[in-house]
């Protein structure tokens, strides 16, 4: 159990005078609290495999410190680390039985025959495993070996973090679902670190606390889940959470107002003094732009379609060039395709080169 | 992680020690007679090509290079050709008695040489190819063919069953299939089964000698001549000894690469 | 992967099969023909039931000896040439370099001695190992030790077992090294953060993933080992005395040597027969282990 910092820590395969934009993790400071529960998320390439490995010591950082508890780790091997780290396949001890594999890195650091036992069972039965303790690990399914390799990763309490590196994968979706909760739940009764690795935003939101949304080498934001859905600090955030995605059009900002194709959208904050020449576009999620009839003082738009999501129903508009997505209210219906559009306007962010402004 | 302790020293060690007799070989066969049996040198003093013009002038000795080739290509060709198909049927479908016949397949491919030597002497001198290099690379097939069933299985069921499916979907006949899909994707599998057909047709001697006399006998027969009433002619020796190992050696040296899962048989 | 159920494959298979059965099948018969029958030479033949049998399976006979003497010497060799040559295997391949050019040059040594003819094997060792013109019998015998592997039994089966060491361990490193070489890296990843020390990897991960290919390795090199002829006869032609006669030697001075088809054909039979049943219980086991890995249904 620890506190993690990440101090100016950065990562090149190609060694330490590569051009710093070929990083494949770009400079990042942050600190994770103990008994956390963090979700690095991105697509894949955007490094978040490279700061799990650089945090795991399987990978030694071209520059930076990583600090469990205040102590510098980084020259320390993997062993030396104390962590526990679960993979995306599952890594299975052939010849153990099920209870062997879970008692192996107890073993192996020379832990009481009475605790190990007690250990195991614990997380046996936490993870449902208790009946098969004493089967061979090799003839389970690809789901129950999960478990194993997640039983391994849990079964030591004293670990400074658990790393999950995109577990789920190999699992069929309906018991991704149930070893998701699992997890959560062994979250709160273990009360450990846990960072967990994924491309997959349901994944992320619904197991962290924090998430850590990373692209192209760099931490581009890292909040809450309602942070991140309210108020994405970076387009990308904005792009890859939320589905549809965040609407994000070119605009041009003064003061209080957005201007889009000749329309105007009223803002909540004032925005004098954005810097000179930047790409400005604002940004509202599909869920705070309500469909409506047209009508004055409404933004008019052209809807090309309409996807049933089955909860909620989402248009697909056309303001001039710029292409929206936005809700449709219960039981609403619309005659021809001319429709207005009705702004939240405290939901409305604006972003210049990227990057969220705030108002004031 | 692979490694373990002290592992340069143990890899020298071992490769030292392969290396060493070979070396010796080749030392040999660049000295004389003279220098070979009178003093104990570690290279040749008087280094001298006399052993290897001898064998490329006389005709009796480079002939036996070309017999040795000439069965061992025939016998690579066929042995891949008839387990190709073979291979197939292995991998993709179960079928009448398919498990006992890949056994036996396999069983002959452990059968003793020393066993068959007599009756294939006795086989292929009734088909009137005694001293002929088929007669030789059939009978090599007796032990090339399972494996090379063997191999090639492996690496066909490692091509998803799919793009068979595809393909005849595609309107692709069974022979077509075959030959434009199926063997360039396994392409480097048949490279690994050709060079063990190779490899065990270029050694194996007891059965290439017993059914060969003088037109077709083998490099490695013909050095039994270096021996004479005179005593051995120990440089000529070791200089066609050496020359038997260039073969295997550029075969090596071309599948260097695909060794590691050449061994693998694919099917790790 | 279920395969679907085709007859019409034997029609892919019936190549294979016919030339394996001209290869194995006829011989075989003519050997089992032999094998019940006596001659006096000019091709005459006549009956003699299971009497060559008999005599082979009697120590007290001069055939049933050669042969259980042979028998018992060939086990031996193999025994000793597998508890040398499967250790000495697997501590090559984990010594093997990770990658690069050395991973290139290791494999192409190692797999020279696989690829020189086998009575070039024998002459290699003849000359290395002879006293006066050759490098380790040289140097044995410089540094005292009275080395002769023509006239002592101990050094011929020194020098026959190093030089099978020489031959073939390459094989067992080979195998071993594509079996490591097949474990991903995330095990020994995962073993390190387990904080399993250098033997634990080696036989909670290294050990069960290459016991196929070990399976694979000791097949062959007992296989092969059974029926080795070429090499010691080369060396060493079977002495000093008959102290290196091995089964296929013995077979070979029977039949090529003495004609005496009768006693050589019952031979090969029970040869063959013994090979046939190891080969069993090696496949047996083999196509159990790929059974116990597919995952039991209902168990999660």
């Amino acid at each position: 159990m620890a506190r993690i910092d990440l101090v100016d820590l950065a990562h090149s395969y190609r060694g330490n005078f590569a051009a710093p934009e070929s990083f494949a993790l770009k400079p990042v400071t942050m600190t994770w609290r103990q008994g956390g529960a963090y979700a690095l998320l991105g697509p894949s390439g955007c490094g978040k495999t490279t700061l799990l490995n650089l945090i795991s010591g399987i990978v030694t950082p071209s520059r930076g410190k990583i600090l469990f508890d205040g102590v510098d780790i980084t020259p320390l091997s993997t062993q030396k680390r104390n962590l526990a780290q679960v993979f995306e396949f599952p890594v299975i001890y052939d010849t153990m039985t099920v209870g062997q594999n879970l008692a192996f890195p107890l073993k192996n650091r020379g832990v009481p025959k009475a605790e190990i036992d007690a250990r195991v069972a614990e997380i046996a039965r936490l993870l449902d495993l208790a009946p098969w303790l004493n089967r061979k690990a090799t003839r389970l399914t690809a789901d129950a070996k999960q478990k194993i390799s997640l039983g391994r990763g849990l079964v030591r309490s004293d670990v400074a973090a658990v790393l999950f590196d995109e577990p789920l994968t190999v699992i069929d979706p309906e018991l991704k679902w149930q070893l998701r909760s699992k997890l959560k739940a062994l979250h709160r009764d273990l009360d450990l670190t846990m960072i967990y690795v994924t491309h997959d935003q349901t994944e992320a939101l619904t197991f962290a606390d924090t998430v850590v949304v990373m692209h192209d080498g760099r931490v581009v934001q890292s909040g809450t889940p309602a942070e991140l859905f309210e108020k994405p600090a970076h387009t990308f955030v904005g792009y890859f959470i939320g589905s549809p995605g965040m609407n994000i059009v070119p605009a041009e900002v003064r003061g209080r107002e957005a201007r889009i194709d000749g329309h105007t959208i009223r803002l909540d904050r004032n925005y004098d003094g954005l810097p000179p020449g930047a790409r400005i576009e604002i940004g509202v999620r599909p869920e705070f732009v309500d469909v409506e009839a047209p009508g004055s003082g409404l933004l008019s738009a052209t809807i090309e379609r309409i996807d049933d999501l089955g909860r909620v129903r989402f248009a697909r508009v056309r303001i001039g060039d710029a292409k929206f997505a936005a809700r449709v209210p219960p039981g609403f219906s619309l005659d021809g395709n001319e429709a207005g559009l009705r702004f939240d306007s405290s939901r409305v962010h604006v972003y210049a080169d990227s990057l969220l402004v705030e108002g004031k | 992680m692979h490694s373990i302790p002290g592992r340069r020293i143990i890899l020298s060690l071992f490769l030292i020690f392969l290396l060493l007799p070979i070396y010796w070989l080749v030392n040999m066969s660049f000295k004389t007679n003279t220098e070979i049996v009178t003093t104990m040198t570690l290279w040749p003093h008087e280094p001298t090509l006399a052993n290897y013009i001898h064998i490329f002038t006389d005709e009796s000795w480079y002939s036996g290079y070309i017999n040795s080739l000439k069965y061992v290509v025939i016998n690579t060709v066929l042995s891949i050709s008839f387990a190709l198909p073979a291979a197939y049927a292995f991998s993709r479908y179960r079928f009448l008695g398919d498990k006992h016949l890949f056994f036996w397949l396999l069983s002959n491919r452990m059968a003793p040489p020393a066993v068959f030597a007599l009756p294939f002497f006795n086989l292929y001198s009734a088909l009137n190819l005694f001293d002929t290099p088929w007669a030789v690379a059939l009978a090599h097939c007796l032990f090339n063919v399972p494996l090379a069933v063997w191999i090639l299985e492996g690496f066909v069921s490692s091509v998803p069953r799919e793009i068979d499916e595809t393909a005849f979907l595609d309107g692709y006949s069974f022979p077509r299939f075959f030959v434009k899909i199926l063997v360039p994707l396994i392409a480097s599998g048949i490279g690994v089964a050709a060079f063990f057909c190779f490899m065990f047709s270029w050694v194996e001697l007891l059965l290439a000698r017993t059914l060969t006399s003088v037109n077709a006998k083998p490099i490695a027969a013909t050095m039994t001549r270096t021996v004479s009433a005179a005593g051995v002619d120990w440089g000529l020796l070791a200089a066609a000894g050496v020359l038997t190992i260039i073969p295997g050696a550029l075969v090596i040296w071309f599948v260097r690469n695909y060794i590691a899962r050449g061994f693998a048989l694919g099917r790790v | 992967m279920d395969k679907t159920v085709n007859h019409k494959a034997w029609f892919l298979v019936l190549p294979v099969f016919l030339i394996v059965a001209f290869s194995a099948v006829l011989p075989l018969m003519t050997v089992v023909n032999y094998s019940i029958q006596d001659t006096f030479g000019n091709n005459q033949f006549f009956w003699n039931g299971v009497g060559w049998f008999k005599e082979l399976l009697d120590p007290t006979t001069d055939l049933g000896e050669r042969f259980f003497a042979s028998l018992w010497r060939n086990l031996f060799f193999s025994a000793i040439i597998l508890a040398i040559e499967v250790p000495l295997g697997i501590v090559v391949a984990l010594s093997m370099p990770r990658e690069g050019w050395r991973v290139a040059a290791c494999l192409v040594i190692m797999a020279l001695p696989l690829l020189i003819p086998w009575n070039v094997v024998g002459t290699i060792w003849q000359i290395f190992g002879r006293p006066d013109i050759g490098l380790m019998g040289y140097t044995l015998n410089s540094i005292g030790l009275d080395y002769n592997y023509v006239s002592n039994e101990f050094d011929a089966w020194a020098t026959i077992i190093v030089m099978d060491v020489w031959h073939w361990t390459s094989l067992v490193a080979l195998l071993c090294y594509a079996g490591l070489k097949s474990i991903p890296d995330a095990y020994y990843q995962a073993a390190q953060i387990d904080g399993a020390s250098r033997w634990a990897v080696f036989t909670a991960i290294q050990l069960p993933k290459m016991n196929r290919v070990l399976l694979i390795a000791v097949l062959l090199r007992f296989m092969d080992s059974f029926m080795i002829y070429t090499e010691p006869f080369v060396v060493t032609g079977g002495g000093p005395g008959n102290s290196t006669t091995f089964i296929s030697i013995e077979l070979v001075k029977i039949a090529l040597g003495q004609f005496d088809l009768g006693k050589a054909a019952a031979l090969s039979l029970v040869y063959n027969l013994i090979i046939l049943i190891v080969c069993w219980v090696f496949y047996t086991v083999m196509t159990n282990a790929g059974a116990e890995r597919a995952p039991e249904k209902g168990v999660a």
